[in-house]
């Protein structure tokens, strides 16, 4: 099959089909991060913007090594996150991007569905780099590819996702490419961050977390953002931690070969204990390296695609 | 549509003998030598060649894959991009002699990918190039140092190596466009 | 000046009215139904409108338009509003008072009638806040409002929190005799929500705003009035909870009533998809049996009238992150041909669904309009109900162009709008 797409919103949107050709393309692409040159010529000429309303070095960094293994020109621009409501608005700011030849944007963004609007409006191809609490198809797409490595294949795997579920995008992407691959997925945590309406073929809530993991094959932790302990969805850090953090206790219950993945960076002793973070933590470096791996094969599908239309 | 039978089964084998000698005549034996194929059907000749080479010396040089999508020069001009395959080269190329193999020679352009992309992969002392068949027509100042056969055709034509391992049988054929 | 309407299908639910016939309008006002029309058409001064095959019937009444002036002039004017209601065969409309400055108190009453007297091109009646600038503190000037010409009073979009301040709002609307209208909503359990709660939203990773949102305020305000004895008038009903809320409340004798939008009825949640901020509105647009528990308030008498509900935004301000668009979609150009579509799936009759747009909203706020009577003012709308065609919102009258209807194949066309015996519209 070829890829057709010429943005890549969101893994809800793509099919089995076209996420297995993202995984193998980023399996050629590993290669070439394994060289001594670390780069190829495919995408000279091609200009591509990291347009960030969040900072996130992580993320932006990974796309930048991406974009530059494959020769793009780079172009950065981070705004802050008051940005958003005031002075100059998304639109205008992305119009001017392109307007300096950017054919590829890639964007980061607090609020969900902002890459739809830059979909509809510009001529380039947008990439996802996160918004709101929607879609992370980058951090999903390297998961699978980490779980494809480690197990070998994702089709019958179970797989619990544990934590603030309702603010995440990296749950929700996860749960759309597990979900596509034919893997079966429980999300897990305090019933104030399970949403109500998250459970549909092959994916089950649970809010009690040794249950969740009985047998599984991956646990994908997810980071608490720090904030949310001053709202009203738990009563403090540390309630949270005794019956959400992940212990060598708690993992017994799981398959003897799971495998803990956490996007990063982990907050030690909230999540994960702090002997099951050292063990994560090989499990989190693949992850890094795997993403830039990843990321070259999406700009070179969208490019591949993008010239076609 | 019309085809021409250009080498069949047997041809094949002999002209793979004969390049792996004049291989091994020119570089005075397997010493320093790496096989690299081009993909796909580079690959499996070349594994011919590493196993005739074996056969011969009792040596069995490196060999490895290459796959050039990447380092195409037509990407922009696509409208459709290939599927990019994985590079293999478990080996260090430098100051090795490297033993380019690919099926049909044409423009020159895969040629040209392929050096650069084994550049990136070190400074190897020479770079030689077998090819099975030429069919003319090139674009850019490459010649292959070991060919099986040159063949005059028209653009319009089509030249295919077809091999065992990839379409079940050994022969080289040209089809009207 | 005198206008024959010759030959339509005359539907007035008012009159109880449904036959063919002709129509004569003189000096503003319908002064006959002649049996024969030969003695008018030769009369020069005799403006013949042939409605062969068309309806005739009272002008529309909107009870729920936003017309922006004063103070966002950029998305609405009262002339550019009027325009927009003539051409979606409304003759009359109720403005609501979250302008800038809020109609909380008569000099806005005033200037709000005077723009409309002098630019309006239909009659305009407008709504005065329950609460100084929507504030939902302290009350606003009700009385003296009342006396300038406003016809209710409601915080809309702005949702009177504070239990004690409706009741005393409640109370003291009495004295005037006009009803209080809620726009009922819990902004706390709305917190941040952009959109209808549900599968959708949990997709999209957009804040929801739960059909309790609006439950838990219409148990609140239906059992407010029940306390006061107001007359009570809940807006926009969008949530299944809502509907039997409020069927609960008119079979136990409470004094309310209820108006429902074309898009609540139209449309569910599933038009968010994609992030249309088109399809961005307050209360959010609701699941599949919501909007089957609307329809069937509307056919058992639940809900007593359709509004639109007309909330012009401006291209710019609408071509954003969903998150920060405005709330709020136009609706008078539309609302006709969509509630035929009630008519078209049988869930209403035509005479039916002309009511809810004529006598029942006027009665509501007792304005006397809705009607053909002879003697009253002659407020018509003629429209072929057959007739398709395409919406396209570069065609809209209205300033703002924010419809989720653009390219929508519709039937139901005006063909001329009437109002005090004027011609204000033709299509």
């Amino acid at each position: 099959m070829t890829f057709q797409r010429k943005h890549i919103l969101g893994l809800e949107e793509l099919s089995a089909e076209e996420i297995t050709l993202i995984l193998d393309t980023a399996e050629s692409m590993k290669e070439v991060s394994a060289r001594d040159v670390k780069k190829v010529p495919a995408l000279r000429g091609v200009t591509v913007c990291n347009l960030f309303y969040e900072p996130s070095t992580r993320t932006r960094s990974s796309f930048e090594i991406a974009e530059k293994r494959l020769s793009a020109d780079v172009l950065n621009f981070t705004l802050s996150h008051s940005s958003v409501s005031k002075g100059e608005t998304l639109l205008d700011t992305a119009r001017n991007l392109e307007a300096m030849g950017a054919s590829v944007i890639v964007i980061r963004h607090p609020m969900s569905g902002s890459p739809w609007l830059l979909a509809r409006e510009l001529n380039s191809s947008i990439i996802n780099a996160g918004d709101g609490s929607h879609e992370h198809p980058s951090q999903a797409l390297l998961d699978l590819f980490t779980i494809r490595e480690m197990k070998g294949k994702i089709k019958g795997l179970k797989v619990a996702i544990v934590g603030d579920i309702l603010h995440s995008r990296v749950a929700r992407s996860n749960i759309w490419g597990l979900v596509k691959l034919g893997a079966e997925v429980r999300v897990v945590g305090p019933p104030t961050l399970i949403p109500k309406y998250i459970e549909k073929p092959k994916v089950r809530a649970f809010y009690n977390l040794e249950e969740a993991i009985e047998g599984v094959d991956v646990v994908i932790m997810l980071r608490i953002q720090m904030e949310r302990q001053e709202s009203v969805y738990f009563p403090s850090l540390r309630e949270y931690s005794r019956f959400y953090g992940l212990t060598r206790e708690k993992l017994k219950n799981a398959d003897k070969d799971v495998t803990v993945m956490h996007p990063g960076p982990i907050n030690r002793g909230i999540e994960l204990s702090s002997d099951i973070a050292d063990d994560a933590s090989s499990v989190i470096l693949n992850q890094v390296s795997n993403g830039i791996a990843v990321r070259m094969a999406m700009f070179y599908l969208v490019a591949s695609a993008g010239r076609s239309q | 549509m019309a085809k021409n039978v250009l080498m069949d089964s047997e041809t094949i084998d002999r002209t793979i003998v004969r390049i792996t000698s004049e291989i091994l005549e020119k570089n005075k034996g397997a010493k320093d030598l790496v096989i690299i194929g081009v993909r796909t059907r580079g690959v499996h000749i070349a594994e011919r060649i590493v196993k005739r080479i074996n056969k011969l010396e009792k040596i069995k040089p490196p060999m490895g894959t290459l796959d050039i999508t990447l380092y195409r020069d037509d990407l922009r001009h696509k409208t459709e991009w290939p599927k990019v395959e994985k590079t293999e080269i478990p080996f260090s190329v430098e100051d090795k002699k490297v033993i380019l193999v690919d099926d049909v020679i044409y423009t020159g352009r895969t040629t040209r990918a392929a050096l650069e992309e084994i550049m990136d992969f070190g400074r190897p002392s020479s770079i030689q190039l077998v090819a099975m068949v030429d069919r003319g027509h090139r674009e850019l100042p490459i010649q292959p140092d070991y060919l099986g056969l040159q063949v005059n055709t028209l653009i319009s034509e089509k030249v295919r190596v077809h091999l065992k391992e990839t379409d079940g049988k050994d022969e080289v054929i040209v089809k009207k466009g | 000046m005198s206008i024959l309407i010759k030959g339509g299908r005359i539907i007035d639910p008012s009159q109880g009215i449904d036959g063919t016939g002709n129509v004569l309008i003189e000096n503003g006002a319908i002064k006959s139904y002649p049996k024969t029309t030969k003695k008018y058409e030769q009369d020069i001064d005799v403006t013949v409108i042939n409605a062969k095959g068309k309806v005739v019937s009272p002008g529309l009444v909107d009870i729920h338009v936003h017309l922006r002036e004063p103070g966002f002039e950029h998305k609405e004017t009262i002339r550019s509003g009027c325009e927009s209601a003539a051409a979606g065969g409304f003759t009359t409309i109720v403005c609501m008072p979250n302008t800038n400055p809020v109609n909380d108190n008569a000099s806005v009453t005033e200037y709000i009638l005077l723009k409309a007297r002098t630019e309006g091109i239909v009659n305009v009646f407008p709504i005065g806040a329950i609460t100084k600038g929507e504030m939902g503190e302290t009350l606003a000037q009700i009385g003296e409002m009342y006396e300038a010409g406003c016809v209710g009073v409601s915080d809309d979009g702005m949702p009177v929190m504070n239990a004690k301040v409706m009741r005393h709002a409640m109370e003291y609307v009495q004295a005037f005799d006009i009803p209080v209208i809620s726009h009922a909503e819990d902004k706390n359990l709305s917190g941040a929500g952009v959109m209808n709660e549900g599968e959708v939203s949990t997709q999209l990773g957009l804040v929801g705003i739960p059909c309790a949102s609006e439950d838990v305020m219409v148990s609140r305000d239906i059992t407010v009035a029940e306390l006061t004895g107001a007359r009570l008038h809940i807006c926009h009903v969008s949530t299944a909870g809502s509907v039997r809320l409020i069927r609960a409340a008119k079979k136990r004798g409470v004094k309310v009533t209820a108006e429902v939008t074309p898009h609540h009825f139209i449309l569910t949640d599933e038009a968010v998809n994609e992030y249309d901020t088109n399809a961005k509105m307050n209360p959010p647009l609701r699941g599949k049996k919501d909007r089957e528990a609307v329809i069937e308030g509307l056919k058992d008498g639940t809900l007593d009238a359709i509004a639109t509900d007309h909330a012009p935004h401006s291209e710019d301000e609408k071509k954003v992150e969903f998150d920060i668009a405005p709330f709020g979609i136009v609706g008078l150009e539309t609302a006709l041909p969509l509630s035929l579509k009630l008519v078209q799936d049988g869930a209403l009759t035509l005479n039916q669904m002309i009511s809810k747009l004529t006598d029942a909203p006027s009665d509501i706020l007792n304005l006397g309009k809705g009607t053909l009577k002879v003697g009253s003012a002659a407020d018509v709308v003629i429209f072929d109900p057959e007739k398709e065609f395409t919406v396209d919102r570069n065609k809209f009258h209205s300033k703002s162009k924010n419809s989720p209807y653009h390219g929508w194949k519709l039937k139901g066309v005006v063909n001329y709008t009437i109002v005090n015996g004027k011609i204000v519209y033709t299509g």
